[in-house]
Parts: structure tokens; sequence; C-alpha cells
């Protein structure tokens, strides 16, 4: 648990981000209230954004975590896309999660690109809290 | 959930007048019904929503649909089509006939309706921003079939403002976007006449998160909203109002959607004859189309999603529905397959044929409890009514983002209840068991989008591209002026203009709406 070397840590920010054409934002929104409520600092960043938007957002906004939404089923073409850009930027330490609508088969290889925070549907809010906190990068070297 | 007491009597409805507040089924306001035989003389349409991959895949589960004894048709575009974005189109990668069949110009709608007799089945498609546009297709290949459009019959969504609160699939600006969807109610109103022009919906505000009372405000707000720009724009009342009709959500709280289903109906007469002051009976009538919860389907226990679907079924039917689609069990991982579907599709034949349910018109009529759940969320859908009206309509208050923030916080709450088990889900937060099974999983690969392309290329590449460019300038000229667009739509298809190009025209003119997002 490296959170704890650090000294006090600082708020973690998210940016939740809903990539692609699907605009069912729903489970976007109460996630990122979610987060709110347990003390994190949210910007969503609305409908729409392509990887580019979101690692932009992400640089500008120094974010810890990118939260990814998608119910499209094209969540094998954005997740790669988001990290691979992520690592361009020299944000490789940045935690990307993604909920949505994500058949088993597709976790391994979501994996393999570095995404561990896979959400499927009906897990409670809580346990994206819990995954954050323990894996999200620490205030130190930020 | 709506707050209940455990014990209803003769006292809570004494202020019920039967003649003012219910009436005989098929007499005004028509809360039990719009039928005096109710489904003894005809059943509800079974239609179920599909659409997957190419026009051919999809045209194939069609067939399958209707020889499994199917009674409408239903078409599911995929996103890139939804927002007016060709297959080839850079924000169309990944997403082309993931979420719906993939349709881009006429030649993907000639396919689609391969071997199927326009003129015999209804078609309903789901289509919103671009309805205009794959309703022009629709027509093109009638036409071409020798189908005269008097004799269609289907719905076409186009439904804008639940997209602006809800479902988010918009383009153009309010202002614009509501022109394009009285466009489309004039021009049906004189040439096809027996097409539902509007399927004002409830059905995604509920999916967003909205309670039933929310669900039922909003939806019969945006049916006020249609009326007054198609009364502006100078049609008779009851030229049109006929031809609107509703696409509710039958979600898990039993009672309370069959309740809703009959306060809709009444409050849409009295509205319909007192606001609005139409003198036909048919435009008093709501008529309807169901879909039981998406949202209510777990990804955990699949084979519990059977059993969920078939008891939000009863209360669509117990409700009075017109139309109805239940959802398959596969549904919270993946687009249904083929046998998932079917299944769902039983599901009604069983409640219609083997359940005694369809043999009494509105068999809870005069139930305490039921009369009284009816009146509370009339009651508040009309508190609902008041504040929208009072923000000066419904655009006004979307731009406010206030549907927006109530479905949100509906939400938000709803979510709350789950996480701490005050609404239990069955296979989810309680009774969470071994018998996770994995079940077989439809799966659309890329190559739906490649074969797209590869049309489009074709299509492109064989149409005289001068007839497209003077069909999509006499569009471009039409957007800027006040002329029904639906004539020049039909020109530009007939032509083989694309989906994205003929929306590309309006976004040229209109611009695109960005939302400003509501937490």
């Amino acid at each position: 648990m490296t959170s704890q070397a650090a000294g006090p840590a600082r708020t973690i920010r998210v940016v939740i981000a809903k990539p692609g054409l699907d605009g069912h934002d729903r489970g976007a929104k109460v996630i990122a209230r979610a987060l709110r409520d347990a003390g994190m600092e949210v910007i969503y960043t609305g409908l729409r954004q392509t990887p580019e938007q979101i690692v932009s957002a992400a640089l500008q906004e120094d974010a810890d975590v990118v939260g990814l939404s998608i119910l499209s089923g094209a969540h094998m073409h954005i997740c790669p896309r988001v990290v691979t850009l992520l690592g361009e930027q020299g944000l490789s330490d940045v935690l990307v999660v993604v909920g949505g609508i994500i058949p088993d088969a597709d976790i391994p290889r979501l994996n393999d690109v570095g995404i561990r925070g896979i959400f499927q549907p009906g897990t409670p809010m809580q346990d994206v809290v819990d995954f954050i906190r323990r894996h999200s990068r620490t205030r130190a070297g930020v | 959930m709506p707050s209940v007491d455990i014990l209803y009597t003769q006292k809570d409805i004494e202020s019920l007048d039967y003649a003012r507040d219910l009436g005989d089924p098929g007499q005004f306001p028509y809360t039990r019904g719009l039928y005096p035989t109710g489904y003894a003389g005809k059943l509800w349409t079974m239609r179920q929503f599909a659409g997957f991959g190419t026009p051919e895949q999809t045209n194939e589960r069609y067939h399958r649909l209707l020889e499994a004894g199917g009674t409408g048709l239903s078409v599911a575009f995929d996103l890139p089509t939804l927002m007016g974005r060709d297959p080839d189109h850079e924000l169309a990668r990944g997403e082309v006939g993931k979420c719906g069949v993939s349709v881009a110009s006429l030649a993907d709608m000639e396919v689609l309706f391969q071997g199927i007799d326009l003129g015999a089945i209804s078609s309903s498609m789901t289509i919103n921003a671009p309805a205009a546009m794959a309703l022009a297709m629709y027509l093109v290949v009638a036409e071409r079939r020798g189908t005269d459009w008097r004799v269609l019959s289907g719905t076409i969504q186009n439904d804008i403002l639940k997209e602006f609160i809800a479902q988010k699939e918009f383009i153009y600006p309010p202002g614009p976007s509501m022109r394009l969807v009285t466009d489309v109610v004039a021009f049906c109103t004189t040439h096809v006449p027996r097409w539902n022009t509007i399927s004002v919906s409830g059905y995604h505000i509920r999916e967003a998160g909205a309670t039933a009372a929310q669900e039922l405000a909003f939806t019969l707000r945006n049916g006020v909203e249609y009326v007054q720009h198609a009364v502006a724009a100078g049609l008779e009342v009851d030229s049109f109002a006929p031809r609107i009709s509703f696409f509710f959500n039958s979600h898990s709280n039993f009672f309370e959607e069959i309740a809703k289903l009959r306060a809709a109906r009444r409050m849409w007469a009295r509205l319909m004859r007192d606001r609005f002051k139409a003198a036909s009976p048919r435009s008093w009538q709501l008529r309807c189309h169901a879909q039981t919860a998406g949202v209510s389907l777990t990804a955990q226990q699949p084979y519990n999603n059977v059993i969920r679907t078939a008891l939000q079924a009863m209360a669509a039917v117990l409700g009075g529905t017109q139309s109805l689609h239940t959802n398959a069990l596969d549904e919270a991982l993946a687009l249904p397959t083929e046998a998932a579907a079917t299944l769902a599709l039983r599901t009604q034949q069983i409640i219609a044929h083997e359940s005694g349910i369809v043999d009494v018109v509105d068999p809870f009529g005069g139930s305490y409890f039921l009369e009284t759940l009816t009146n509370e969320l009339e009651q508040e859908a009309l508190a609902y009514f008041a504040t929208i009206d009072a923000m000066g309509g419904m655009i006004p208050a979307i731009e406010r983002g206030y549907p927006q923030r109530e479905i949100a916080e509906s939400a938000y709450r709803f979510q709350r209840a789950v996480d701490s088990k005050e609404q239990v889900i069955v296979g989810v937060n309680e009774f969470a068991g071994e018998e996770d099974v994995a079940i077989g999983t439809l799966h659309i690969d890329e190559s739906a989008g490649e074969r797209q392309c590869a049309r489009l290329d074709e299509v492109r590449r064989t149409r005289d591209g001068a007839r497209v460019r003077a069909a999509l300038d006499r569009l471009q000229v039409g957007a800027g002026d006040g002329s029904n667009l639906m004539p020049l739509l039909i020109d530009a298809t007939r032509a083989y203009a694309t989906v994205g190009e003929m929306c590309d025209v309006l976004r040229a003119v209109w611009g695109e709406y960005v939302e400003e997002p509501v937490l």
C-alpha cells in the first residue's frame, strides 16, 4: 500500500469520461457522484469524447484516475487507445478503469493492455471506490 | 418504488367518480382501456426490437421472428446510424453494427426489408435525430416495390426531446430538431396517413433512472410540446394527433406499472380534449407500445431475467398496452442470440394464450389499491407539469437541465438503495449463489463494419454523383428556408445520398448541440 508512504494523501482526482457515440450516461453519472461523495475530486467530461480528448482532459486536470463508461461494445477499440495515448503523454501511472457492458471474454485482453479495474453490471459503487483508493497513484512524485 | 400503505379500502377511493375518472373501456377518459372488448377483440402486437451487424444479418433475424409468430417488426439501428454518421466516418470506428443494424443508404434499407411485404407488416423504426432520413429510405423502398404510401403502417420514433433528456442521441440544437420532427408529422399527415409520426417515449427516460411518476410526467409533457409545435406550424390538431403514439417502460414494481399506463391514458385524454380542444375521440386516445425494463436485467444468474421479464410483460398487458417487446435473458451481457430472442417472444405468447389474463378487460379496475396508485401517479405527474409549464415549457426546462437533474437524482438514490440492500436485486446483492452460469452470447466482430464500408464504397462509385450533389444542394437551401424537408430528403435518398451526407448538410446549416453535463 504505497499510499501510506508519502504523508497526507491529497484528494484523488478522477476524470470520468464517456467515449464513443453512445449517450447512455446513467452509469457514468452515478459513479461520478459516488466518487465525489467518497471525497474524490471528480471531473465529468460529458458525452462523445475521443480518446485524444480524454487524455488531454487527464493531463489538464492532473488526474490520478481515468474512468471510462462504455456500453456500446466499442471498448476493445477505445480502451487500449486511451492507455497508449496516456503513455505517450508520460501518464502511464494514471489508473484507467472501465465500467459498462464488458463481456468476460474481453477481460484478459483488457488486462493485457494494463486495465485492471473492470466493472461489469451489478458492481456496488463501494467496490469501485475501494478499488480506486487502493490502486490510484499517490501524491508523492506528482 | 412507490410508497404504499399495507391496506387500501373503500375510503381511499371515495372521491373517485366512475364516469368522470374511469369510464368503461373504450370511453373517455380511457383509464380502463381504449377498446370495449380489450384483448378479446385484438391481441397486442408482439413486436420484438431487433437489429445487429449488417442489413443481411438483421433481415435474416426478421424472417426468423416472423416465422416464430411475431406480428410486427422493429428496427434497432447502430450508433453511427443513430448519430447520422456513415460507417467509414472516424467516429464510427469500432461501433458499426454493434448496438443495432448499420443502415447508411437506400441500398442498405432495401436489403433490410428483402422478402418482407411492406404493405402487410407494420414496422417500427427506433431512430430520432435522423428519423426523417430513415423514414425517407423506408418510403423509397416502398415506392420502388410499388407499395402505396397510403397503406404503409408503422412508427418512426422521432422523439428528440427524450434524447435531450435521457438517451442523448441528438445532433442538432432543439429549435431545428423540433422543426425536423414537425416536418415528419406534417408530411405523413398528408402522404402516409397510417404512419405513427412520433412515438413519445418514456422508455429511455425510465432507463436513465427516472421513477414511474417522472417517466409519466416527462413523457406526457414532451407529448404536449410536440402538439404545441405542430399546431404552431399550422396543423389542425385532429389532423395529426391520432397518429402520435407513446412508448413506455414496463418496470419491476408490478402494480405501479399497471397504474402508470392507466394514468397515462386518463391524463392524455384530458390534455387533448381540454388543453388542445381536440374534438375527435381518436385524438384523445393514448395508444402505446411497451417494453420490459432493460435496466432491470442482471448479468448475474441470467436465467432470472426470464422471470423478471415475464412479470413486467404481465404488468404491461394488464395496463392495456397495444404493442409489446419483451427483453431477452442475455441482454445485460450483449445483444440477444436468436434462441434468447425467441424465448422472449414465447413469454408473450404464453401470457396471451395460456394465462387467461386477456379474457377480461382491465381486471384490476375498481381495486382500492390500484385506483389509488393511478390517482397518485397522476397527481405527481401533474405537479411536474406545473413546474415545467412555469419554466416556459419543456425546451427551456431541458436547457436548464431540469429533467436531467431530476432523473440523475433518482438514479443515484436507486443505486444507493441497492448498495445498502434496501432494494434487493436477486442474484446481485442478495441470494448471490453459485448458479452464476455462463451463457453463450452474440458476438459482433469487426467484419460487419468492413462489409458496410465496402457497400458504401460501391454505392458511392455507382450512383449518379451529380444527381446526389444537386439533391443535397436543394436540401441545404431548404434547411435555410421554411420548406418541409421530407420531400427534399426523399429526393436525396432516391439518388442514394447517404445518411451521413444528408445529416452533414443539416449540420453545416444548423450546427450541433453540445449539452452542458448535469451530474
